[in-house]
């Protein structure tokens, strides 16, 4: 089982968010095995470990991303602030404004840059007028480091920019909308090792202003980006920690094993 | 002889060539000399290739040649000097005496044909015993050309697949051909037509009577723009009304929200709608939705209103084309990206905005492909109007008055008695050919949006 640090209950942390006991199913079979885990705010938490360990699938729980996927059954307890994100008090869609999420496959919408940064403050009535609007979409896109490549262009059609602008719209397009939390799942792994160390050092840019979740394939980005590192296997997390201690002197054999590359 | 023992015996000698061809080249294989290139079975089927496939072009050829080759040699016998020289009448009178020939029927009706049946009878006998004999010659000779090729090197298998090739060629080429046809007979009808009436008169005019053509001036009364108004209105407008707001609202469910199950049952209900044949929403347009449609004019004080209202047959080719519309629909939904669903989720909102704002702009030019291909598919449909149309061509944006469209009007025209030589009867072929260039138009244009669409995606 995980030999994580013992966690007092989930209400009493102050964390950002912390899960306790989470399983996760896919119609019968468990994808995700009794995940205890906090996130705070002043850190990048990254999620590691081989193909299939359920690193995204515990990520997708934390918006309830999951829940658009018929056959899928969360049980335990998930709270952002001390509050049940499953308990039916819990809107939706208040959720996912504030816990954004970056997809693996740059996603643009197929419509203008402008109108991508726009489409979350649009539908959470964040603007109240054009000028307002004007300046989320300006501040998102300087804040993900993308302003002084569109500026000139905002018209044109976010499927048009390269890969690595588009995973950057796509953060500007989470952060518009002010969330807390920012899950990223596998953001560079579409990308190219230049496009990659531009996202990497806008995660750098963004830590402390969100709390920041990023599952990677890529041990070395975990590494390089992060201050906190889980390590899943099997559907179990084996362990959590800091990210220093986690890669020089990690606690469990099946963590050490993976670091040094010995499965994965 | 009879075609059909033709055939049984040219691919007889297939088989036979086959086994030959194979048993040869397994005896190569046994020798042990040299390592074949092909399998055995490969040989076999060249073989079979050149056996059959030569006789059966020629006898093609021969089956589509040889009535004017026996027409030709009749003519020449004594007993057809007195013939008449209008091929109408001429061919009528061969054609009985070919009937008699063939055994078809007893005796002849016209007693010219009596004294041709002798010299017919003849000629049927010589071009058949000729066909066959050249067929048979072809199959042996191709068969033989064939197995003198066959050695351990030589390249069966690629000559099989090549001949492969070109059967598959020749089949797609038969629909492309077949169009090409259908095109090409519209296409002289039409000139005839349009040798009695000017273009600028059928295509432009808008008075439409042809019960009353005065001979001096035909195209005074086949004006067809009323026939294309009402296409256009009932087909294009009050169809599409109804199929394109319930076509896409059931695609939208049924993607978007229905449960795997609902959907499991729900689809097959759509498709079997679309399974009706036209003639039995004819039934119902002509006698439940017309009457009621009409007794909803009188209500609303249309004390005059027309049973045959564009309204009620437009309603039901909209209900009609709900599935075409939906089917296409839900494809094009289907496949935008699940990125693009997810990513809009994922920012909070909601269902029905994912679909209003990112699921239907990314599918709308597939959607549009979609209605562009069901507007065609309802100008062309026929049973419907010609059960709950109106003849009268009225220009009318009531649709409670009565409408008529072109494919009702070529009915109407090419029923009933009437001589093919008259601008009456050939005013359908004109109305056919223009109906057909609008729905091409409609489609090329259709397949351009679903085109580019698709390599926006892949």
């Amino acid at each position: 089982m995980t030999d994580a640090t013992p966690l007092s209950t989930a209400t009493a942390t102050g964390h950002k968010m912390s899960a306790r006991g989470v399983n996760v199913f896919y119609g019968d079979k468990q994808a995700i095995r009794d995940v205890s885990i906090d996130v705070d705010m002043d850190h990048v938490t990254a999620f590691i470990g081989p193909s299939g360990c359920g690193k995204s699938t515990f990520l997708r729980t934390l918006n309830r991303m999951n829940d658009t996927i018929a056959s899928a059954r969360v049980t335990g307890d998930i709270m952002l602030d001390g509050e049940d994100i499953y308990s039916s008090a819990m809107d939706v869609v208040q959720l996912r404004a504030r816990v954004g999420m970056v997809f693996q496959k740059p996603n643009p919408f197929p419509k203008s840059i402008y109108e991508n940064v726009a489409y979350g403050p649009r539908i959470h009535g964040l603007a109240a007028s054009k000028v307002a609007l004007d300046g989320i979409v300006e501040g998102s896109l300087r804040r993900a480091g993308l302003w002084d490549e569109v500026k000139d262009r905002l018209s044109d059609s976010g499927t048009a920019l390269s890969g690595g602008q588009q995973q950057r719209l796509c953060i500007a397009r989470a952060i518009a909308v002010d969330p807390e939390v920012i899950l990223m799942d596998e953001p560079c792994s579409a990308l190219d090792p230049i496009a990659t160390a531009k996202i990497e050092e806008l995660i750098h840019e963004l830590r402390g202003r969100y709390a920041i979740v990023i599952v990677t394939h890529n041990m070395q980005q975990a590494a390089r980006v992060s201050q906190k590192t889980a390590f899943f296997h099997l559907g179990q997390l084996v362990e959590y920690g800091d990210t220093d201690n986690i890669f020089t002197a990690p606690k469990q054999e099946r963590t050490k094993d993976y670091i040094t590359g010995r499965y994965g | 002889m009879n075609v059909f023992a033709l055939l049984f015996v040219v691919v007889g000698l297939g088989l036979i060539g086959w086994l030959t061809a194979r048993a040869r080249a397994v005896r190569f294989d046994r020798g042990g000399q040299k390592r074949l290139h092909s399998l055995p079975s490969q040989h076999g089927w060249y073989v079979a290739m050149w056996t059959v496939l030569p006789a059966l072009l020629f006898v093609a050829a021969w089956t589509a040649l040889s009535p004017a080759l026996i027409r030709d040699q009749v003519l020449k016998a004594p007993a057809a000097a007195q013939l008449s020289d209008f091929a109408f009448e001429r061919d009528t009178i061969l054609g009985e005496a070919r009937d008699v020939a063939l055994g078809r029927a007893d005796s002849t009706f016209d007693p010219t044909a009596d004294a041709l049946v002798a010299p017919m009878r003849e000629a049927i006998a010589f071009y058949g015993w000729t066909g066959t004999a050249i067929a048979i010659l072809l199959a042996f000779a191709g068969g033989a050309f064939a197995f003198s090729r066959i050695s351990p090197a030589f390249r069966a298998r690629t000559r099989v697949e090549r001949g492969l090739m070109l059967i598959l060629l020749v089949a797609s080429l038969i629909a492309i051909l077949t169009t090409i046809g259908i095109f090409l007979s519209l296409f002289w009808e039409s000139i005839r037509f349009f040798a009695m009436v000017p273009p600028q008169d059928f295509l432009f005019s808008t008075h439409w009577s042809p019960q009353l053509i005065d001979p001096n001036n035909p195209g005074k009364s086949l004006g067809a723009v009323p026939l294309f108004w009402g296409t256009f209105f009932i087909g294009a407008v009050i169809a599409m009304l109804v199929a394109i707001p319930f076509g896409l609202m059931s695609a939208i469910y049924l993607t978007q929200y229905a449960a795997p199950r609902v959907r499991a049952w729900m689809k097959p209900m759509l498709e079997i709608l679309a399974g009706v044949p036209t003639v039995v929403y004819g039934y119902f347009a002509a006698l439940t939705v017309a009457p009621a449609v009409r007794d909803l004019a009188v209500h609303l004080g249309m004390p005059f209103a027309s049973a045959e209202s564009a309204l009620a047959a437009g309603l039901v080719m909209g209900v009609m084309i709900i599935p075409f519309v939906s089917s296409l629909a839900d494809d094009s939904i289907a496949a935008v990206p699940t990125a693009m669903r997810d990513g809009s989720l994922a920012m909070g909102a909601t269902n029905s905005e994912t679909i209003s704002r990112v699921l239907l702009p990314a599918a709308l030019p597939g959607v549009v492909a979609g209605v562009l291909l069901a507007v065609s598919r309802a100008i062309g449909e026929t049973m419907i109007v010609v059960m709950a149309a109106s003849g009268a061509a009225n220009i009318t944006l009531n649709p409670f008055e009565s409408a008529t469209t072109v494919t009702k009007q070529i009915v109407d025209l090419l029923t009933g008695e009437s001589e093919f030589d008259s601008p009456k009867t050939l005013a359908a072929f004109a109305l056919g050919l223009t109906l057909f260039v609008i729905t091409l138009l409609l489609n090329i244009v259709a397949l351009r949006v679903v085109k580019k669409y698709r390599e926006a995606y892949e």
